[in-house]
């Protein structure tokens, strides 16, 4: 067994469809769905939505000091919107979940593997 | 079907064994070897490194001692002591022993000697876990020519035009993968298998025309042939693995007569037919008999079948081009490419004559494709159009890769010396 973390990748300002109410209420249902699915079947280790990116913020050592700024740290298109942990045999196992979190949350999903402390 | 590649002459009369011999028999059993540890360790640095021991230990054995009746099964054999001698000396390498154990699919006793039917598996579980849509397509033509075709890191360099390091480093990466993201090591289930052949179809489709692009690389062609061969052997029952090594071969008996002295491509109706292979051709046509037969065609078997009726054919106008379009339609239905669309046209430009086809040529967005700009040319130089002609052609020099290629277009498609 390994854990994976699948995060939810969103691209601010990019040119989508705004959703109807309708189609929203299905992505919730479908979202539902599958967390009800990764739970039941002992995949699920733990799940999290972010806020907006311009909610972060970010402290770092400066000069010896502690130094808090207006996040977030990297300046990009891209951010994280969420993520999911889960535990599964192998790769492909993995990407099952990934394929079923992409169709239901409708964003690319990365797949990365938690390091376990084995150094591979 | 599988040929014994040729023993050296000498190496009875000299009665003892060459390097050149152990040289055939680590490419033969290098990935049989690697496939078969990796699925007792479950870790590829470990089996490589063993095997590769194995065969330092061969070369100055069997100099003396001579070969022994099994080879791969001695290297195989030996790899797994040393590999387990070596482990056993580290604490990871102890707690990876213990590992072994229950983690491979198998549930093998890294310290048992094993049966030997499982050996062929082991290297189809090596060929899809190199060819895991997971890794970018180079990554897994990299890792497939090494580990199962046994390439050294330098030879795979070479062959796609990368520095050692940059190869060194792309083969490490992807073990990397292999190894932290747990990409399996095994056979796909039925309802994944489709799009996974697929996958390294193309792995060894990419290495069979890696080789045909440069005349330096020409083994790429034959380890492409090789891999096929292994494939087919594993998977009798899958008609595109069939198409596949029919198509590889029906395209490598017309290798004598594909290029000039200058290297630059002879059109399929310039060629020479004495110069195509006989014997490679006749097996190509059996595997395409075979596949007409069972009738599940696919992309493979579609260009296998196609090249089987011009190799049919005496001369270009002998050629059954009502069949040859008939193909390419099915073809078409399943692999709607413009490439597809561009080679249809031409077939059916010997159908039903130049004007037909160039109209079915003009309809396709291909401007950066230089065989669409070089098939306008002749198109428009067969229906009287010259200056036209001329301005295709030029486009399609400036568009080829190769010097040779350029020139030969510049010439306006005919050849200097004849």
């Amino acid at each position: 067994m390994a854990k994976y973390m699948l995060s939810v990748h969103s691209v601010a300002g990019e040119a989508r469809e705004p959703m109807t109410d309708e189609e929203r209420q299905e992505s919730y249902k479908q979202i539902g769905l599958l967390e009800a699915e990764l739970k039941s079947t002992g995949a699920w280790v733990f799940s999290a939505r972010l806020h907006q990116p311009d909610t972060a913020t970010v402290v770092r050592i400066s000069a010896g000091e502690v130094v808090t700024t207006d996040g977030p740290f990297a300046e990009s298109k891209e951010h994280l919107g969420g993520f999911y942990i889960i535990e599964a045999d192998d790769l492909d196992a993995a990407l099952d979940w990934a394929s079923k979190t992409t169709a239901a949350v409708q964003r690319p999903i990365e797949v990365r593997p938690l390091w376990d402390g084995s150094g591979a | 079907m599988d040929r014994e590649p040729d023993r050296p002459r000498d190496l009875e009369a000299a009665g003892k064994l060459e390097e050149a011999e152990v040289g055939r028999i680590f490419r033969e059993e290098y990935g049989r070897s690697v496939a078969a540890l990796v699925r007792v360790f479950g870790d590829i640095d470990v089996a490589e490194d063993a095997v590769q021991e194995a065969f330092a230990v061969a070369l100055r054995k069997w100099a003396v001692d001579g070969l022994p009746p099994n080879p791969g099964a001695w290297i195989t054999t030996t790899a797994r002591n040393r590999a387990i001698d070596s482990l056993r000396r580290e604490s990871r390498g102890r707690e990876l022993l213990g590992e072994a154990a229950v983690m491979s699919p198998g549930h093998v006793d890294p310290g048992k000697p094993e049966q030997e039917g499982r050996v062929q598996d082991d290297r189809l579980r090596l060929i899809f876990t190199c060819c895991h849509p997971a890794l970018a397509v180079e990554a897994q033509v990299a890792l497939t020519l090494r580990l199962l075709g046994g390439l050294s890191t330098k030879e795979v360099a070479r062959s796609f035009l990368v520095s050692e390091p940059a190869m060194a480093q792309r083969i490490a990466r992807a073990k990397r993968k292999i190894k932290a993201a747990r990409i399996p090591y095994r056979v796909p289930e039925d309802h994944e298998l489709p799009g996974r052949l697929r996958a390294a179809l193309a792995v060894v489709y990419l290495v069979y025309n890696a080789g045909l692009g440069s005349e330096a690389e020409l083994g790429l062609c034959s380890e492409a042939i090789r891999l096929a061969r292994i494939l087919i052997r594993l998977m009798p029952d899958e008609p595109e693995v069939a198409g596949l090594l029919a198509l590889l071969l029906l395209t490598e008996s017309r290798r004598a007569s594909r290029a000039r002295a200058d290297g630059s491509l002879v059109l399929l109706g310039d060629q020479d037919r004495g110069l195509w292979d006989r014997d490679l051709i006749d097996e190509g046509q059996a595997i395409v008999r075979a596949c007409l037969r069972r009738d599940e065609p696919g992309p493979y078997q579609l260009q296998a079948a196609i090249n089987a009726v011009h190799a049919d054919a005496a001369t270009m106008e002998e050629t059954d081009w009502s069949q040859v379009v008939a193909l390419y339609d099915q073809l078409f239905a399943v692999a709607p490419t413009p490439v597809v669309a561009l080679n249809r046209a031409i077939a059916v430009g010997e159908v039903h004559g130049p004007a037909v086809a160039l109209a079915l040529v003009d309809e396709l967005e291909l401007d950066n494709y230089h065989p669409f700009h070089a098939t306008r040319a002749d198109l428009l130089r067969r229906l009287g159009r010259n200056t036209e002609a001329t301005a295709a052609y030029e486009r399609a020099a400036v568009l080829a890769p190769t010097d040779a290629e350029r020139e030969f277009l510049e010439r306006g498609g005919r050849t200097s010396a004849v």
